[in-house]
């Protein structure tokens, strides 16, 4: 086996006992790279020659005998809308072609102090925006289960990196399904933290309220381990939460017995497809089987997240993204003579198609004489989501729902139809606007060999609810085993 | 009310600081009306007794100690700007 | 119809820094002055990703205010996002607040020639500052400096209760001294830390209707304002007088041409999009935080009036002025904490201090010396090292050159001459110079000792004791 086929605590495993070396693990990804990602296009940029001399520090040390961190010299792929100082943090935007981060985002801080290495940064929906990463200003991603398809979003790049083995694991970003979403398109493990668990301090901003770090692993150990490493209060974000710290791979249990888990039957209606339905009741049995609780529920509410979601999200946008105008950073336009000039053709000229249709959907729901209408109104609604939230929790320890309606989609297939591009994220949005916990767990294929994925949702801080369950179904199933990406679908 | 006019796109366009070109109003127009056709659906719920959400947390009062902390070198701050000039960001002439 | 029977509505929103070290959302100095974006960091400048922290001494500084102006403090409020694009304001938008302003419905009294009369504050709120657009004379273009950017304000907003230039500049002297006793900014016009935008509007005396109000924004000195309401209350009435309509606006006034000019363009209605900023959380002040500060607040001006009769006999119209400004009255109290005259502090205060600042067009917070220098001089003046007339010429030269009054006087060589060996020999000097005065004296005219002494006084260049001076001349022409 290829050491880039191992997951994270394998890999630390073998570093411990000194089978490997941070250099031989970090050249054997970017070997990958090198093979895979013509076809995957998963990573914005590489930092080949930094990985590999800090690889080669870490290894020295190492031998020293210094003391250092067990993730010590372990690769990781960021995002693209994550600071990194010194690099380009690009959002996968024209706007931010050549942005160097002047400062480390809260995430970067942590992961530094554990001397781990940066592989690259990952491909994305421009600005996070997107459920395909076909908005990508650079290039679209291929998933590499059949690279006629997309691999979801917007965290594309970090998905389909971890799928092919190009990154142990990545940091992806949720805002309404960001991270679970392409989790579920390319058979990998991805959480989004409850709001509040990690800072948002170096998180380029699409949505304040809803936006969320949160790690993409090869399994649920990873997840763990990954989000011990990032959660925590940080004073420079105020919506980060003070909860004591806590180690998730102690939730690594496999056992669910008594456990109780809602199905709420709305995201198994007409909207989800035949294959992803069964596949979820496959699940359904296995929960049963290994003693936990499976009872129907109803979140009849949850078919309004999507409106609610859209219009929060995109006015938050508006707001968030006037920044970018071409006077302290970013494209300004060669085309100006004036002030005016600078604003609309830097903007204009800077911003994608589907940022534009966000920028202008956000500023209208903002503006006079629409703002009770919308804004107010969709708040409110978030208010009685979140209530509904609240009642089911108090009756369930997790939610169990699928994290897309449908396996991965052909590439270009819903680019002309913004709605039926938003609805993708039917079953993962809800979620943030509750604030709460939810991870993507890949279950199964579908008879295409594509990956699906089942959804545990917990209430906001129960992310070891979802992890123990979540460990208990990887512990007693092979998707691992049974299944890898192909790279099919290549030449059309 | 979802009935967008091509006027209003122009308008909101020019408040959020985009040049549209013909194709695109009447696309966006177009993207709007539908959008907001399908996010009216929050109107059918009843939200008389609910206050809104605001902001994602229960969060309250959480402040700063007023303590100064300067930033490291103006360089860096700086490195990104596309036109500079004596340390400041340099844009063509804004008249008053 | 004259311009008597109009009257005159003005509001005020005045904006005012806070004296914070840091600003509002980041740690970066408040500190005036300084290299170009030196005192900024990627929070102000609105690097992406970036995100605002709220500074607490804003909120209890803003507390203060609404305390001190007779506010009601909001259990409740919060932060929101005002959104605009200008150069200045690098987040493009501002973070203000809407519709849950930390403190409102508050009132502050003020007292002109009319009398007392109460002013309505509506609210103060607390936002951000912009950053400082510097236009280069060459054609060069304009230069963004974002130090100010993210620098504490607050703005206090008032009913239109305003009804003469004359209120407006005791409204605004009362807010600023207010403020300066409560110790929240330094409310230095000159440098932009307290200014205001001023609504005008007029309508018959006797309607009950406003009319159209324009709005001034920016002005940051007494001056300018005062004659900026005559101008604009003028304009609006020759408009309405001539059958013309009023249009609600923002105006730029022109200090040296004397006028106001139209700012935008009326195609540019903005439409800030206020809504709740996502990256900050609610405040909610305990009544205990509210009561803390409460009982945390310094003497305020009625207050120390009230002291200055009682304790000290000041006379209303010295007690009135030394507590007009903060900055008199701490010169005052350390003053007499030295010399213990309380009437001859205040008076130097009164006549000579205002005196001279009116003449330099400086306001009180300038005053380079501090109580001591002050006190000092009174104590030369009881002792009788010095005559009153000297004392006017040490304090300007204290404007000039502050340092202690005895070396001043020592250095000049204005010490009075109370020998008596010497006096005498100036006596007898005049007497013998002016015998027609004699003469007078003799004949029973008593005004003939005033004009002896004062040629004495010449002689002496204003040093002689006049005491001894009354009492050697008299002693002589009784002889």
């Amino acid at each position: 086996m290829e050491l880039y086929e191992l997951t994270v605590h394998e890999l630390i495993d073998k570093l411990e006992k000194g089978e490997t070396t941070s250099e031989e693990i970090t050249k054997s990804y970017f070997d990958r790279i090198k093979e895979k990602d013509g076809q995957v296009k998963a990573y914005v940029s590489t930092m080949e020659e930094q990985a590999i001399a800090k690889a080669k520090q870490i290894d020295s040390d190492r031998k020293a005998g210094k003391k250092l961190s067990k993730f010590a010299g372990i690769p990781i792929g960021i995002k693209d809308n994550m600071c990194i100082t010194g690099t380009c943090t690009t959002c996968s935007s024209k706007m931010l072609e050549n942005f160097v981060a002047p400062y480390d985002a809260m995430v970067i801080e942590k992961l530094n102090a554990e001397d781990m290495i940066y592989l690259g940064k990952m491909n994305m929906d421009e600005f996070a925006m997107g459920s395909s990463t076909e908005n990508s200003a650079f290039f679209p991603t291929h998933n590499p289960w059949d690279l006629s398809r997309v691999p979801g979003g917007s965290s594309g790049g970090s998905a389909a990196a971890v799928a092919s083995d190009m990154a142990p694991w990545t940091l992806g970003s949720d805002t309404g399904g960001s991270i679970r979403q392409p989790a579920s398109l390319c058979g990998v493990v991805g959480l989004k933290p409850t709001y509040g668990m990690v800072s948002r301090f170096g998180l380029v901003a699409f949505a304040s309220s809803l936006d969320q770090i949160g790690p993409i692993t090869k399994d649920v150990t990873d997840s763990a381990l990954l989000l011990n490493l990032i959660a925590g209060h940080d004073e420079r974000d105020t919506t980060s939460i003070e909860t004591p710290k806590k180690d998730y791979t102690k939730s690594l249990i496999n056992d669910v017995k008594g456990m109780k888990i809602g199905v709420p039957k709305e995201y198994l209606g007409e909207g989800t497809s035949a294959e992803v339905k069964e596949a979820m009741f496959k699940v359904i049995k296995k929960y049963q089987e290994l003693g936990a609780t499976v009872e129907e529920c109803s979140l009849d509410i949850g078919q309004y997240a999507s409106a609610v979601y859209y219009i929060l999200a995109c006015a938050e946008a508006s707001s968030n993204l006037g920044r970018f105008d071409g006077i302290r950073y970013g494209y300004r336009t060669e085309n100006c003579e004036n002030l005016k000039d600078i604003y609309k053709n830097s903007r204009s000229e800077g911003f994608g198609a589907e940022v534009k249709r966000r920028i202008i959907l956000g500023t209208y729901v903002l503006s006079s004489g629409y703002y009770d209408a919308y804004y107010k109104k969709a708040q409110k609604v978030r208010t009685i989501i979140k209530k509904a939230y609240n009642e089911l929790f108090e009756k369930y320890d997790l939610l169990l729902t699928p994290v897309s309606p449908t396996t991965a989609f052909k590439m270009s297939e819903k680019l002309s139809d913004p709605l039926q591009m938003y609805l993708a994220d039917i079953c993962t949005v809800p979620v943030n606007i509750g604030g709460l916990p939810g991870m993507s767990i890949p279950c199964d294929v579908d008879s295409e060999g594509l990956p699906i994925g089942f959804q545990l949702i917990a209430k906001p801080f129960a992310e070891e609810t979802i992890f123990r369950a979540a460990y208990t179904y990887e512990q007693n199933t092979n998707f691992r085993e049974e299944h890898r990406p192909t790279f099919k679908g290549g030449e059309q | 009310m979802a009935n967008i006019t091509r006027e209003e796109i122009i308008h909101i366009a020019k408040l959020a600081m985009l040049n549209l070109s013909e194709q695109e109003i009447e696309h966006y127009t177009k993207d709007m009306q539908e959008i907001l056709a399908y996010a009216e659906m929050i109107n059918q719920i009843d939200t008389s007794d609910t206050d809104e959400t605001i902001g994602a947390t229960e969060q309250k009062n959480k402040f700063r100690k007023d303590e100064v902390m300067e930033f490291k070198t103006r360089e860096d701050l700086l490195q990104n700007a596309p036109s500079q000039d004596e340390g400041m960001f340099q844009i063509p002439k804004v008249i008053n | 119809m004259p311009k008597e029977d109009y009257e005159i509505v003005i509001g005020l929103e005045v904006h005012c820094e806070l004296s914070t070290k840091t600003k509002i959302f980041c740690s970066c100095s408040t500190e005036f002055g300084g290299e170009p974006n030196t005192h900024c960091c990627p929070i102000c400048m609105a690097m992406p990703g970036t995100l605002p922290v709220l500074n607490e001494k804003v909120v209890e500084y803003a507390v203060k205010a609404g305390l001190a102006t007779n506010c009601k403090i909001a259990q409740n409020s919060k932060n929101d996002r005002k959104n605009y694009f200008y150069p200045d304001l690098p987040k493009a938008y501002q973070i203000s607040q809407y519709d849950m302003p930390l403190c409102y419905d508050g009132y502050v009294n003020i007292e002109t020639e009319e009398g007392e009369k109460t002013i309505r504050l509506e609210r103060i709120h607390i936002e951000e500052d912009a950053g400082k657009l510097n236009h280069d004379d060459y054609g060069r273009g304009t230069f963004v400096d974002l130090n100010r950017a993210g620098v504490p304000l607050i703005e206090c907003v008032s009913k239109p209760d305003l009804r003469s230039k004359e209120e407006v500049d005791a409204y605004l002297r009362k807010l600023k001294s207010i403020f300066e006793y409560i110790e929240i900014s330094d409310c230095k016009m000159q440098e932009g830390s307290l200014r205001a935008d001023v609504n005008v509007s007029v309508r018959k005396k006797g309607a009950t209707e406003f009319g159209t109000r324009t709005e001034m924004k920016n002005m940051n000195s007494f001056r300018s304002i005062s004659r900026a309401i005559e101008y604009e209350a003028n304009r609006q009435i020759e408009v309405l007088e001539n059958g013309g309509e009023i249009t609600q606006e923002t105006l730029r006034w022109d200090d040296i041409s004397g006028k106001t000019f139209s700012m935008r363009d009326k195609e540019d209605a903005q439409d800030y999009r206020y809504f709740p900023d996502p990256d900050l959380v609610a405040i909610r002040l305990s009544d205990e935080y509210i009561e803390n500060i409460k009982n945390s607040l310094p003497e305020l001006p009625e207050s120390r009036k009230k002291r200055y009769l009682e304790e000290y006999k000041l006379i209303p119209k010295a007690a009135n002025f030394v507590t007009s400004s903060k900055y008199y009255s701490d010169l005052f109290e350390e003053a007499i904490a030295i010399c213990k005259n309380p009437k001859t502090a205040s008076n130097l205060l009164m006549s000579e201090v205002a005196r001279i600042l009116n003449e330099r067009e400086e306001e009180p917070d300038q005053i380079p010396f501090s109580g001591k220098e002050l006190g000092e001089l009174v104590e030369l003046i009881d002792k009788g090292t010095i005559s009153s007339s000297i004392s006017k010429k040490v304090l300007e030269e204290l404007f000039e050159n502050p340092k202690s009054p005895s070396k001043i006087i020592e250095e000049k060589g204005w010490i009075q001459i109370s020998d008596e060996g010497a006096i005498k020999e100036v006596v007898s000097k005049i007497l013998e110079a002016n015998p027609q005065s004699v003469a007078d004296f003799k004949a029973g005219k008593d005004r003939a000792l005033g004009f002896l002494v004062g040629q004495a006084m010449k002689e002496t260049k204003g040093k002689a004791n006049p005491q001894m001076l009354n009492q050697l001349f008299l002693e002589e022409l009784k002889k």
